[in-house]
């Protein structure tokens, strides 16, 4: 193994036209590439010392063949400087900052002592100087004349993008080379550079290095024309303009044509270095397409940094869209016939699986499960195909390898971008099905934050045994049921998986034998619990029985459901709404299952059945649950139509009777307010108060609108059912759909924006009322008036701006945190340790204590764990 | 006057100067070489307080609502 050398410093800096020259291999003096026979142009752009890329050829500076040379660079000197487009700021700051004459830093010797004082100590700290340097360049600029040769100073004005005019003279780029060269060391420190290594005057180009083939490699086309890469066509213009420069100069061409050309010049190593400069117009391709040059190829998304370095792409990997299928276990995965006969998983042929392993090249890789590839010994890899498949699996020898197609029971890691925790990316083991979607259990949505309106996910295949049974071990679904995150189950039942539980054990539904079988039959159940009475001499089963079922035994829970309505005096087991769950020896006794028993990142149930029995339990808790629930909620019938927001005459009479009130209170206060009478609350203006008193009587008119509905809308009501079960919605927004929207706010404000003094030209000016601000009377169902719908279009815009600057907030930071700690390691001590060894904290997180398996650490788990022993030693 | 002494805070958790055995205990519990320890400045109000010199190990014993102790080591440095 190579011993890793650690980097001692690192140095940025600007290379001199000396260092060019000495890195380059060879000095470029044509524009052609190749020659008629193909072969690469000696000093052209092309030349063999550059490195090669042509198979067969050898470098001809390091001896080494395409892919072990690295490439080498070459040079082409500039007839005349130009300016590096990277440093036009720079050049600019410094030409005002020093003498025209005599090239001095314009500053009084002590302003020089201590500016470099300055800028020493915060090098000494390892900061930032561009602060003192900034100073240090407008003060020198203050200067009219220089102080130190007296010289009168002109006014130097930037033109964009490249140009520097002084007193209506342009300057050429030799004239600033000139005055660069003639800086002292010492002024350069004070300028915040370092003389040795990055002098002011090799920012002006007069050598150019032109990169080795290997980074810019043409491509011979399939009609056997070659295709030369932008950076080669960039060179190509340059050295031509360059040759043209110096046949005129020597021809003794007027200055005119000189300075045209001196310009092309510059337009060209412009765009070489950046094809993105505002004032100059792109170069582009033949075809109008514009160039790829340099700074192209790091900048950005797709750039080097981002797109190459940061992120890569790999093999083995699938993506398609996801749909539901809640018959699959939370740790299976669907996976199409299509992928799965194109993903493979390598196995290497060994005495005992070499029969096994035959039938599957002996299939070919068009019936699945077949091969797709095998391995020879020595390393020559064989396509399996049709024809020769069976020929190759007699031909199969141990030592092989066969790279076998995906079948059941493989396990695949899958993802869901944005991967922002460790549950987006699990292991599952995969299920090969028709269609051409990836199939999943819905339970296991939330820790992916996946839905099945278009979404789409990544499929991985480990490809060693170590990676697989890494998957197997730490990622599987059923070891990610607990979050890291708060220690609870972050996998359980969403929408129908609630409803359906609800449906099943609220109250005591009475099932048939027959209905039980039908439901049931999916389980792997001997022996029917005995019925829980009869009903006209035919035995009948309740919900909470069949529920019971699925439960592990020995099991004992109690708690509140998610419905529990708070009563002032909690009865306990006699609970009136069925909302106190007890569950003994596996049994559900009392309660009804809802968001808080089995709901993902609530699930008691599932909490407790993982953290009592183990993952596995866990695991078939959940698939047996989900299937449960799912024949539930088909026994009773579930559907939500617009008719479920009917609500009866006299409920809509009151409702309006409340809003009425609402609006004249309001009317009233303002009125109060204009007479003075009002009283302001302490530590409130009086406008102030006013605000708070109507949005406090208008949020109560919500309120109170919202219970007259709820009133008359019950259980028999699937919204109710869906809003109390936890399952999707809240009574709010069946309130709201039923009755009354409600106030419309901006920053927690009435809307207030619009025309001077109103919203909207609707309204006198200065009018308080409810209805000139924003609120909606109306309930969805009943519908909006046009100045309503347009109040709430002013308060629904708001949440879409405020999740759209929160998730780019929120991702920024995320990615900010994950380059600051990705290096980071928990080692086999607790120690948490980078990557030179050194220890950022003795124990993980202060404490060692791992979130998902501390069971929320609270006094009342300790009292458990007492009743359950002394009831075991009972 | 009293003289002002941050360690008498509520807030600042102790510090204690190990001994070269103790720190060489220490070393060799984790396994790893003084530089790879987290730092401590020498003008640290605390260390600069116990008259920490550079090369000295500083134990420092943080009360934790979970862990109750926790333990940090700290070489100081200039």
């Amino acid at each position: 193994m190579t011993v890793p050398k650690r980097i001692g410093k690192i140095r940025f800096g600007l290379i001199s036209p000396q260092e060019y020259r000495k890195m380059s291999v060879v000095k470029i003096i044509t524009a052609d590439t190749y020659d008629d026979d193909g072969f690469p142009i000696e000093m052209g752009l092309m030349d063999p010392r550059l490195g090669v890329i042509d198979p067969g050829l050898r470098c001809r500076t390091c001896g080494g063949r395409p892919g072990e040379c690295p490439g080498h660079f070459g040079h082409i000197d500039l007839i005349a400087p130009v300016i590096h487009v990277g440093f036009a700021k720079l050049i600019r700051k410094v030409l005002r900052g020093i003498c025209r004459d005599c090239s001095r830093l314009m500053l009084l010797d002590k302003e020089k002592k201590m500016f470099l004082e300055q800028i020493n100590t915060l090098v000494d700290l390892g900061q930032p100087t561009d602060d003192v340097v900034n100073k240090v360049f407008s003060e020198a600029r203050k200067h009219k004349v220089c102080p130190y040769c007296g010289g009168p100073q002109k006014e130097i004005k930037f033109e964009r993008p490249l140009a520097y005019v002084e007193d209506g003279h342009k300057l050429t780029p030799s004239d600033i080379r000139d005055r660069f060269e003639k800086i002292p060391d010492d002024d350069i420190m004070v300028m915040g550079m370092n003389p040795e290594t990055a002098r002011p005057e090799w920012i002006i180009l007069t050598v150019l290095p032109v990169p080795p083939v290997t980074m810019r490699p043409s491509i011979t086309l399939e009609s056997g024309q070659r295709s030369e890469d932008d950076l080669t066509h960039k060179l190509v213009d340059i050295i031509r303009i360059n040759q043209r420069f110096q046949e005129n100069r020597e021809a003794g061409a007027p200055q005119l044509i000189i300075e045209d050309l001196w310009e092309l010049l510059q337009y060209h190593v412009t765009t070489f270095l950046d094809n993105t400069v505002s004032g100059v117009p792109p170069a582009r391709h033949r075809s109008g397409r514009p160039l790829k040059t340099l700074s192209q190829r790091l900048k950005g998304k797709e750039g080097r940094f981002r797109g190459s370095l940061s992120g890569k792409r790999v093999n083995f990997s699938a993506r398609t869209v996801i749909s539901p299928d809640p018959n699959l276990s939370i740790n299976e995965v669907g996976v199409p016939m299509n992928v799965a006969m194109e993903l493979t998983v390598p196995v290497i042929v060994n005495s005992r699986n070499m029969e096994h392993l035959r039938k599957f090249v002996n299939r070919g890789p068009d019936k699945h499960p077949g091969a797709n590839y095998v391995t020879r010994v020595d390393g020559r890899r064989v396509k399996v195909t049709d024809k020769n498949c069976g020929e190759v699996g007699e031909q199969l020898e141990v030592g092989w390898k066969v790279d076998r197609q995906l079948t059941d029971g493989d396990v695949v890691l899958f993802n869901r971008q944005p991967s922002l925790h460790r549950m987006s990316i699990m292991a599952h083991r995969v299920k090969v099905m028709p269609y051409k979607t990836f199939r999943l259990n819905p339970a296991v949505c939330p820790p992916y934050n996946a839905d099945f309106d278009g979404d789409e996910m990544n499929l991985h295949v480990p490809q060693t045994e170590e990676a697989r049974a890494e998957a197997e071990i730490l990622m599987r679904v059923q070891e990610n049921i607990l979050s890291p995150r708060f220690g609870g189950p972050i996998i359980g039942g969403i929408h129908d998986y609630v409803t359906g539980s609800f449906l099943l054990t609220h109250g005591e539904r009475r099932i048939s034998r027959r209905s039980l079988m039908e439901v049931l039959k999916k389980f792997d159940i001997s022996d029917l619990p005995e019925p829980a009475g009869e009903e006209n001499g035919v035995p009948y089963w309740t919900g909470k029985q069949m529920f019971s079922q699925v439960l592990p035994k020995g099991l004992d829970l109690t708690f509140k459901a998610d419905f529990c309505m708070n009563c002032p005096e909690c009865k306990g087991e006699n609970c009136e709404n069925d909302a106190y769950v007890v569950i003994r020896d596996g049994q559900l006794l009392k309660g009804t299952i809802d968001a808080k028993a089995v709901g993902a990142f609530k699930g008691k149930i599932t909490d407790r059945v993982i953290k009592e029995y183990d993952p596995t339990t866990a695991s078939r808790f959940l698939d047996e649950m989900t299937r449960l629930a799912l024949r539930g909620i088909m026994l009773a019938g579930f559907s939500f139509g617009i008719d479920d927001e009917d609500i009866p005459k006299p409920a809509a009479d009151q409702i309006k009777d409340v809003t009425h009130t609402a609006t004249d209170n309001v009317q009233k206060l303002i009125e109060a307010y204009n007479a003075g009478e009002l009283e302001p609350l302490p530590g409130r203006t009086l406008d102030e108060t006013l605000e708070m008193r109507i949005m406090q009587t208008l949020g109560k008119a919500r309120d109170s609108a919202g219970s007259i509905a709820g009133r008359y809308l019950g259980l028999d009501n699937s919204g109710v059912v869906m809003a109390v079960s936890g399952a999707r919605g809240s009574m709010l927004n069946l309130s709201q759909m039923a009755a009354c929207v409600g106030q419309q706010s901006v920053r927690g404000e009435r809307i207030r924006r619009g025309y001077a003094g109103r919203t909207l030209p609707h309204f006198k000016r200065g009018d308080l009322g409810a209805e000139a601000h924003g609120f909606v009377e109306s309930s969805y169902k009943g519908g909006l008036s046009p100045i309503e719908f347009f109040f709430h279009a002013i308060g629904g815009r708001e949440g879409l701006v405020d999740t759209a600057i929160r998730t780019s907030q929120s991702g920024y930071l995320q990615r900010r945190l994950v380059n600051a700690l990705q290096d980071l390691e928990v080692n086999y001590d607790g120690t948490v340790r980078e990557t030179r060894g050194i220890i950022v904290q003795f124990k993980y997180g202060e404490d060692g204590v791992d979130a998902s398996r501390r069971d929320y650490a609270s006094p009342e788990h300790v009292h458990r764990i007492i009743q359950k022993v002394l009831k075991e030693e009972s | 006057m009293k003289k002002f002494a941050v360690q008498d805070h509520e807030l600042v958790p102790s510090h204690v100067i190990l001994s070269p055995e103790e720190v060489d205990v220490v070393l060799k519990e984790y396994g790893v070489e003084a530089r790879q320890l987290p730092k401590i400045h020498i003008n640290d109000p605390v260390a600069k307080e116990i008259e920490a010199k550079v090369g000295d190990v500083i134990k420092i014993i943080r009360l934790s609502p979970t862990a109750k102790k926790s333990v940090f080591y700290r070489l100081v440095i200039d």
